[in-house]
């Protein structure tokens, strides 16, 4: 009878048993791996641990973030970390934000046959497919919408039949939406007052001076929540 | 509950915009209001002959599925070449039942296609729905004194299981514009090609094949072009532009058959195309130096 404090995983086909309940990436971790690269956040923000498992019995590919994802029984599991996929250069504030603009840069995205797949490998569950095809009529506003959430692990591009950079296409068009589509806060300026007139100066003027072990219990003691609550009312 | 879900297409979110906002004024003034298709992705553009070439049927699959998931027994076109790849894929996997399960199988998690959503053009809505008298009832301003060939191309035509009218003698087209007022003229290029994606690297023969389109036209008498597909209008009025001076083809509006509709309709000047407004405002002088 197997240890059911154990779970048998496979990582690059090789068989370990690493503690039920703990996330691919503490299971490698345990496993004996140390992460170089492919580990960032710890907290699923980065993008840097995109894996690929399929669980035992299922014909299917799965999709997650090492950080994220609990280990089942039999999982097969390997990292993908970095997907090859060159990103064009340009000059945000020279480009024309017009509906070819995207096809320009990534003239791929017209081979798009709405296969979905990008979608479904898409581990913050994106409607990747949907945005590539407001890409393809220029609808930037609509990309940078359904985008919003992407964290560039770039599992989609490394799915997609039809060779499509989905997430650098995604960024791009959330660029150019944020510089001629969406209207600039007028908070902001207010901010940027607030902050060339000096009034944060004197507080990090004190920080900086801090001794190391006096800026660890500042730290220690701090308040976030209750601060920022504060500042609100 | 007489709503009619309709798919838009790539072109007409951006170079056809005032196909799409002519066609929306017409069909709400004729109280059958157009409703967007929620969701819709590219159709696929041409529509692949290969037999098994299933996955370039997918985007047009997707496209029925939405309208199944709307509750919609059918989905209208407004660009000829949507209504032609939407329309023979719908063809395709609703007598073809093992490509159709095989779509559904490669979809998998996805929700199946019944086969059962109907793709039409406006045209054939505006002809079998709605009818010409009506059509005419609505013009207010009626498009005297335009004499208009009606250009099909070949999408809207061919092959003949998808054709919207008679595939050799076509009159869906003039019939509607007839019925606002305006001037049918027959001519035998009505269902040529216009050159279609060859415009993209040989330029030279789509200019060709929309200069004779035009000079066809022109020839019969005719003032004013009728399309219904973004890409016909492009080549015959990039011809236009480059051969205007040849057998007069630069006199000639080439419109969307639903502009023609919306100024018989009476729609503001400003939201039509500058040429058709133009031929509008001339008209409107030549009149009253008339009374």
């Amino acid at each position: 009878m197997a240890d059911p404090k154990m779970t048998r995983i496979y990582i690059m086909g090789k068989a370990y048993d690493v503690p039920t309940g703990v996330t691919i990436m503490d299971a490698m971790e345990y496993a004996g791996y140390r992460f170089i690269r492919g580990a960032g956040c710890r907290s699923g923000f980065c993008g840097a641990c995109g894996t690929v498992y399929r669980k035992a019995g299922e014909y299917r590919l799965e999709f997650a973030l090492a950080c994220q994802e609990m280990v089942q029984p039999g999982m097969q599991l390997a990292q993908l970390p970095f997907t090859p996929a060159p990103r064009a250069a340009y000059a945000l504030g020279e480009l024309n934000p017009d509906e070819n603009v995207l096809l320009q840069y990534y003239p791929e995205i017209a081979r798009c046959v709405a296969c979905n797949t990008c979608t479904k490998s898409c581990p913050q569950d994106i409607e990747v497919m949907d945005y590539i095809q407001a890409a393809l009529r220029g609808d930037l506003a609509r990309v940078a919408e359904l985008s919003f959430d992407c964290i560039q692990c770039g599992l989609c591009a490394m799915r997609c039949p039809a060779d499509i950079k989905h997430y650098h296409v995604a960024q791009m068009a959330r660029r150019l939406h944020g510089v001629s589509g969406s209207p600039i806060p007028a908070h902001l300026a207010a901010r940027r007052a607030e902050i060339d007139s000096g009034a944060y100066d004197r507080e990090i003027d004190e920080l900086t001076a801090l001794d190391h072990d006096a800026l660890r219990a500042r730290y220690a003691a701090r308040q976030i929540e209750k601060d920022s609550e504060e500042e609100r009312l | 509950m007489n709503q009619t879900r309709y798919f838009p297409g790539c072109s007409l979110k951006e170079t056809a915009r005032s196909f799409e906002m002519s066609a929306l004024y017409v069909m709400e003034r004729l109280g059958r209001p157009l409703v967007e298709l929620d969701r819709w992705n590219c159709c696929g553009t041409v529509f692949s002959l290969t037999a098994d070439d299933l996955m370039h049927h997918l985007a047009s699959v997707r496209n029925l599925i939405r309208a199944q998931e709307a509750g919609a027994h059918e989905l209208v076109a407004l660009c000829a070449m949507c209504y032609n790849t939407l329309g023979r894929v719908g063809r395709r996997v609703s007598t073809d039942r093992e490509a159709l399960d095989k779509i559904n199988a490669f979809m998998n998690s996805e929700a199946d296609y019944d086969g059962r959503v109907g793709v039409r053009h406006l045209l054939q809505v505006l002809r079998d729905d709605v009818g010409w008298d009506r059509l005419a009832a609505a013009a207010e301003c009626p498009l005297d004194g335009f004499a208009v060939a009606g250009y099909y191309g070949c999408t809207l035509l061919r092959p003949k299981d998808v054709a919207v009218d008679d595939p050799e003698r076509p009159t869906v087209m003039t019939d509607a514009i007839e019925a606002v007022g305006a001037t049918a003229v027959p001519f035998p290029f009505a269902g040529e090609c216009c050159g279609s994606y060859q415009t993209v690297d040989r330029r030279d023969l789509s200019t060709e094949r929309s200069y004779r389109v035009l000079r066809a036209a022109r020839r019969a008498g005719a003032d004013t072009i009728a399309t219904a597909c973004p890409l016909c209008q492009h080549n015959l009025e990039e011809a236009r532009r480059e051969l205007g001076e040849r057998d007069g083809i630069g006199s000639l509006t080439i419109v969307y058959f639903t502009e023609l509709l919306a100024a018989a309709f009476g729609i503001a000047p400003e939201r039509l195309p500058e040429a058709l407004a133009a031929r509008l405002a001339a008209r409107a002088t030549a009149q009253g130096e008339e009374r």
